[in-house]
């Protein structure tokens, strides 16, 4: 029969129309029983971006926002360690690897050298990223032996000038990479715990 | 004529000696052609030997005293490839086209004409194909720079350890740099229509037709760039008898880059995000056809969990790249948005998955010489199989519902944008559409790579050749990928993700290889030529958006205007690949 495929196509609009509304009403009963919303509530954008949704599946940016997994990337940031008199401790060493490896070459490093010797110091004196530039694509936290560059979950960087990142804005600080990144942190730190422990090991061997 | 049978080696010098010889370079392989008899040698590797898929054409400058022709062809029955190079000297780089022998060449010698420089002779067409009529130079060549040039490779020394950073528009791009064309005098310079040399060229092929002796008139309309069937930036000069299509002539390269001069600049590992770049529908596929040239290169093998995650990746980008092509072809065809955005719920729940794994939704960057970034953990695993089993397979059968009896749809597509298989394969179309030429043509069938070869699968194969067979080889497409990766969840073996050490210094051998997936729009490859350097000699990338659109005329010629809006989009193009 002509029009069978077209009433049989139109049939799933419908049922999509409908499903729509039927949530709706699902969620209305959820909402007065459990109190749980569909909309701008965590669980609601959750439900509609699981296997489970149906009918709406859009989400009301910026009011809601997706949660982003702990491997996302966007712009890289620098990681300082808190010391204990409040001291900003830079880990990146200023090797360079992060600059060499940049596919799009990014990254410009200042390093920084003493003064009174004027020999170079394991440590950046100026880091820029110039954020036009940088295409996201994680290298240079991937191969940086120090784990002092990493990728910032932060996307909303819209600026009505040209961005370019220097040391000040690039420090995050260790809690904020622990934040965004807790299982990466944790694995590092313990990676970070053993190398200590066998460096430990090994020079009490030594002087044994 | 002789069986075809991908056993037997094939031994060109004793059916051509003296014509053909063996290259011996270490890391190299083929035969090497007298360019003087490329047409004789082409005619019976085509006939004789019935490779009669021509996969890739490229050239590569061998600085300063050489430059190579290379062409990879292929039989469709499957098997490896025989490839045969021509060698010319460079300052007079002349070389016969192999048009006439496989239409195929056509877009990709115009490719290595604009690039390289490298003029076939022959050749129906020979114009600029990325670049405009009247550039100067030849970019690809080794002795050509461009604005904004810092260095011949990255990294570049200005970074670290005194590093001054300068925005581009900074730098003037008027340095050494910059080329006039020989005998230019800028006092002189007069505008040409750049476009004149292809309406030229359709006029010069293409005459309406004056049966009943009454002479018509032909007009001559653009089809885009800024058209939104056009997928892009793409733009097709389509030549018009009333409102039937009678000649058309694409034109590409609005979002032209230089990919390959870029990937020449980057070290090897570098150019992994940038291959994210050409078919941003599927940067999983592409990192896959890199990855392969290179550790084909490197002689290294790949950790058996990382094969694993690598097909899963793949499919799922294929599903979704799938699915998106349902939208827009729907789109194309005039039912705005609905099919569109149902398959745009699949996909975000595939990109959601990317971007657990991988980090981003689109630009994965996710594949590494010996392996994968890094792992998938068990609860991605567990939506991947909840998706394949569960909602996936559901939602297709939605799509198929909703589409594939709807009798607007099958009036549109049936019978509509004819391509034989003959011609598919003259013209070097690989992928869907091939397939849906009645070619049962899958590289993960005929040529395996990875581990393809341990899974079941059918290859999906309409023998209609219109439209409908290209929706519906896409349609089982998407069930079979989620049957593989049924399959490669339940087989997929815990641990190292690695091969190697990772490492960003990486030390290719010198040599060439050539490596190609089925990547979800047709066969995706990557040649690649190493010098031993931390940077790629050659980087090209053999891309089947554009060299699917060699039969684009053929299909639709007879066709009206209309139609090809159509036939246009189940080409499935993406200007990133196209353009590069």
């Amino acid at each position: 029969m002509y029009g069978k495929g077209l009433l049989k196509g139109l049939s799933v609009t419908l049922s999509r129309f409908f499903y729509t509304y039927w949530d709706d009403l699902v969620w209305f009963w959820r909402r007065i029983t459990k109190g749980k919303r569909r909309y701008y509530s965590p669980e609601g954008i959750a439900h509609r971006s699981s296997k489970e949704a149906r009918g709406i599946f859009t989400v009301q940016y910026p009011e809601e926002k997706l949660p982003v997994p702990e491997e996302f990337r966007y712009l890289p940031f620098l990681v300082y360690d808190e010391g204990l008199d409040g001291t900003k401790e830079i880990r990146c060493t200023s090797c360079g690897i992060c600059a060499k490896v940049c596919p799009p070459q990014c990254i410009w490093i200042v390093r920084s050298t003493d003064p009174a010797t004027g020999r170079p110091r394991p440590q950046p004196a100026e880091f820029y990223i110039d954020a036009d530039i940088c295409m996201n694509c994680g290298l240079c936290a991937e191969f940086c032996p120090f784990d002092a560059i990493k990728m910032d979950h932060d996307y909303e960087m819209a600026s009505y000038t040209r961005t370019l990142l220097n040391l000040d804005r690039l420090l995050k600080p260790a809690s904020y990479y622990a934040s965004i990144r807790p299982l990466n942190a944790a694995r590092e730190e313990e990676a970070r715990k053993a190398k200590l422990a066998s460096k430990a090991a090994k020079a009490e061997a030594k002087a044994a | 004529m002789i069986a075809p049978d991908s056993t037997t080696t094939i031994d060109l010098v004793a059916r051509f000696p003296s014509v053909v010889t063996p290259d011996t370079r270490p890391g190299y392989s083929g035969w090497i052609v007298d360019p003087a008899h490329l047409t004789e040698v082409a005619t019976a590797i085509r006939n004789e030997f019935s490779y009669d898929l021509l996969s890739s054409v490229t050239g590569v400058d061998y600085y300063p005293d050489k430059m190579e022709v290379v062409y990879h062809a292929y039989r469709t029955t499957g098997g490896p490839a025989l490839v045969f190079k021509v060698q010319i000297p460079r300052h007079n780089p002349v070389v016969p086209s192999v048009t006439p022998i496989w239409k195929g060449a056509e877009l990709q010698e115009r490719e290595a004409w604009d690039l390289l420089g490298i003029r076939f002779e022959g050749h129906p067409d020979l114009r600029r194909i990325f670049m405009w009529e009247g550039f100067a130079g030849h970019p690809l060549r080794k002795d050509w720079k461009e604005p904004f040039y810092e260095e011949d490779v990255k990294p570049f020394k200005s970074r670290w350890p005194e590093g001054k950073h300068l925005p581009a528009e900074m730098r003037t791009p008027l340095q050494d740099n910059l080329f006039f064309p020989p005998g230019f005098d800028p006092e002189a310079f007069s505008f040409q229509d750049p476009d004149q040399a292809a309406y030229e060229a359709l006029r010069r092929q293409h005459r309406p037709t004056d049966e009943d002796g009454i002479q018509t008139d032909v007009i001559i309309i653009n089809m885009g760039p800024q058209h939104p069937s056009t997928h892009g930036v793409f733009r097709a000069a389509v030549m018009l008898d009333g409102e039937t299509i009678i000649g058309l002539k694409p034109i590409v390269g609005y979002l032209h880059r230089n990919h390959e001069k870029i990937g020449e600049r980057n070290t090897f590992l570098q150019n992994m995000p940038y291959t994210d770049r050409l078919d941003y529908f599927n940067s999983m596929s592409n990192n896959f056809g890199y990855a392969l040239a290179v550790e084909k290169l490197m002689g290294i093998p790949v950790a058996e969990r990382a094969e694993y995650i690598r097909v899963i990746m793949a499919e799922l980008s294929r599903i979704q790249n799938h699915l998106v092509w349902f939208g827009m072809m729907l789109n194309d065809l005039g039912a705005m948005y609905t099919p569109a955005l149902y398959a745009f719920e699949e996909r975000e729940l595939i990109l959601d998955i990317f971007e657990a794994t991988a980090g981003s939704r689109m630009m994965c960057n996710y594949f590494r010489f010996g392996g994968v970034a890094r792992d998938v953990s068990e609860d991605t695993l567990r939506k991947i199989h909840d998706l394949v089993h569960d909602r996936l397979p559901r939602k297709i059968d939605e799509m198929d519902r909703l589409l594939t009896e709807n009798e607007v749809l099958v009036s549109r597509l049936k019978g509509i944008g004819y391509l034989s298989a003959e011609d598919a394969i003259r013209t070097s179309m690989t992928g869907p559409m091939l397939r849906a030429s009645g070619v049962p043509y899958d590289i993960r069938r005929a040529d395996p790579y990875s581990i393809y070869d341990r899974f079941e699968f059918d290859v999906a194969c309409h023998p209609e050749g219109d439209m409908y067979a290209r929706y519906q080889v896409r349609m089982d497409e998407v069930r079979e990928s989620i049957k593989i990766i049924k399959q490669a969840l339940k087989q997929i073996p815990q641990g190292p993700i690695m091969s190697v050490k990772p490492s960003y210094q990486i030390k290719v051998p010198p040599g060439e290889a050539y490596g190609r997936v089925e990547a979800p729009k047709g066969e995706l490859g990557f040649y690649i030529v190493s010098n031993g350097q931390p940077n790629p000699w050659r980087y090209h990338v053999r891309a089947p958006s554009l060299i699917n659109l060699t039969s684009l005329e053929m299909m639709c010629i007879g066709e009206k205007i209309a139609d090809f809006v159509a036939i246009l989009g189940a080409v499935d193009i993406v200007l990133g690949e196209l353009d590069r």
